[in-house]
């Protein structure tokens, strides 16, 4: 079951993300990109790290993404992105798409082939037992360092954002 | 519990909540045609049927039978896309609330709630983040709104959708930290769990969050609700004077009603996550002089009378004040209840830490 789930939210994920790319409109890849940011999601849920899963929802998905249609909306962005496409970007689609996929399933075959199956190091799909109670414990222990450093990075993201606002308002 | 006798259970169990859900959702379109017609002096539906009780059942049968117009120029998939999504984030997350204790029919014990199951030792349990499934669910329904209002291609659905995503996204905030003062003093995401913390009565006060100094972040959750709801005094994506309809001006027949059932259910899921959380849910002062066929449901009597109580309030609010105006409205969520929730977080944190 786990597996079987595993690999339908993996191809939704895969199929998701290749179709942000292929779109040409960019409202639809921006829904594409919910789409990949709720398989990951569930993805998470499989592991068992049910905090982590839910979080990316409500921030990825909820408010990120809100804002990411919010711009497209507000500017009607894509409708100048409709030109034909060059002859040689024609040419790369016959051959590299195929030449890609060829690629990336030798690249996995022969990393399956080679990588080294019983370590033990990684965990088992629904192993990982993430509660918000330890997520939290490991925040303020472990990782209190790279958390409080991410703050003030968000912070200091916060901060150029409104000098840049500012900025252009004078003008 | 074999696997069979989960899913025959869980399907069960769906499907009474989803009809009861969905019954609740017209009656209320029902009581606020009634009560609001009573408040300006005049009858309200009183044609079909007794009281116009049947009401519903006609508007059900008028929105089926009437032309689905699909208008030119509009962006056809996201169009048709949108009143689905909002119709089920709206339904979705009645999943998570914990409707009644555990019950015991046909030799088989299961917790009233979609998802709630009875563990090894016993007791009620449901998913270790529930509540914030629930906050999640109810970011994504911002969707189905922002997207109908782009995809329509008319102004008045933009503008209206526009001023609805940012208005969700604004007091999401104040919503998400009003609810946090209650989850730190019942230190669980579980919204079984938070009902079982708020068991049991003190000098014949029940144990509720609202009598135990949460009452400050009742009122920012109130606020709050009233505002993602879309619902007046902070109605503006649907302000009928400047903008026709907001963003369902374009959406006609079944389309129209999904998006209108989709706003009731919302309703009927703040009023439960409030009840939850705040008015301990299901809980409530025994009455043992009532027999005992009526004990037996008195934790649903108290429950649905908790959430006739939030509908009533949303309906006397409706009747009593004005809408806002935008500006306004961003500023009483950013200036005035984001620092007011921030501030009952800090109080809060601060008392629980000096119980602990």
């Amino acid at each position: 079951m786990h597996q079987f789930l595993f690999l339908l939210f993996g191809a939704f994920c895969v199929g998701g993300a290749l179709n942000l790319l292929i779109q040409k409109k960019t409202i639809n890849s921006a829904l594409s990109l919910i789409v990949v940011m709720g398989s990951l999601a569930l993805l998470y849920l499989l592991l068992g790290a049910e905090f982590v899963a839910v979080v990316q929802v409500i921030i990825y998905a909820g408010a990120i993404m809100v804002l990411y249609i919010f711009v497209i909306m507000l500017l009607n962005a894509g409708q100048e992105e409709q030109e034909e496409a060059a002859k040689g970007s024609n040419v790369a689609k016959i051959f590299g798409i195929p030449g890609l996929f060829a690629g990336g399933f030798i690249g996995i075959w022969v990393l399956l082939k080679h990588s080294p199956a019983d370590k033990g190091t990684g965990f088992r799909i629904g192993e990982l037992y993430g509660p918000a109670s330890d997520v939290g414990m490991m925040l303020f222990t472990k990782y209190l360092l790279a958390f409080e450093v991410t703050s003030i990075l968000v912070l200091i993201a916060i901060m150029g954002a409104v000098v840049l606002a500012r900025r252009s308002q004078n003008l | 519990m074999s696997a069979l006798t989960f899913l025959i259970v869980a399907v069960i169990k769906i499907a009474v909540t989803l009809g009861v859900l969905l019954t609740v959702v017209a009656y209320t379109v029902w009581l606020e045609r009634k009560v609001v017609g009573r408040m300006q002096n005049r009858w309200g539906p009183s044609r079909v049927g007794p009281f116009g009780l049947l009401q519903p059942l006609a508007d059900g049968i008028k929105f089926l039978l009437k032309e689905d117009l699909t208008p030119p120029y509009v962006e056809k998939n996201i169009y048709l896309l949108a009143p689905g999504l909002a119709l089920i984030m709206a339904l979705t997350s009645i999943a998570m609330v914990p409707i009644g204790p555990i019950i015991h029919l046909f030799g088989i014990s299961t917790p009233v709630q979609i998802t709630g199951v009875v563990d090894a030792s016993g007791q009620a349990s449901d998913i270790n983040v529930g509540i914030l499934i629930v906050l999640g669910i109810t970011s994504l329904g911002v969707y189905g709104i922002a997207l109908a209002g782009w995809s329509s291609n008319s102004k008045y659905s933009l503008l209206g959708s526009l001023r609805a995503s940012a208005q969700m996204v604004s007091y999401e905030v104040s919503l998400g930290l009003s609810l946090v003062g209650v989850l730190l003093m019942s230190s669980t995401l579980s919204l079984s769990g938070i009902v079982h913390a708020q068991l049991g009565h003190w000098h014949g006060i029940p144990q509720w969050f609202l009598f135990r100094g949460q009452f400050v972040a009742f009122f920012i959750y109130m606020m709050a609700a009233f505002a993602e709801t879309n619902r007046i005094p902070f109605d503006l994506p649907e302000a009928e004077t400047e903008l026709v309809a907001g963003y369902h001006t374009e959406y006609s027949a079944m389309k129209f009603a999904m998006f209108f059932m989709a706003e009731y259910a919302n309703m009927v899921t703040v009023a439960c996550i409030a009840s939850v959380m705040f008015l301990g849910g299901w809980s409530g002062p025994s009455l043992p002089f009532l027999p005992a066929a009526v004990q037996a449901f008195l934790p649903l009597i108290w429950f649905s009378s908790k959430i006739f109580f939030f509908l009533f309030l949303y309906i006397w609010i409706r009747g009593t004040l004005p809408r806002f105006r935008y500006d306004q409205l961003m500023a009483f969520g950013w200036k005035f209840l984001f620092p007011l929730a921030l501030a009952n977080v800090v109080v809060t944190a601060f008392f629980v830490a000096i119980r602990a």
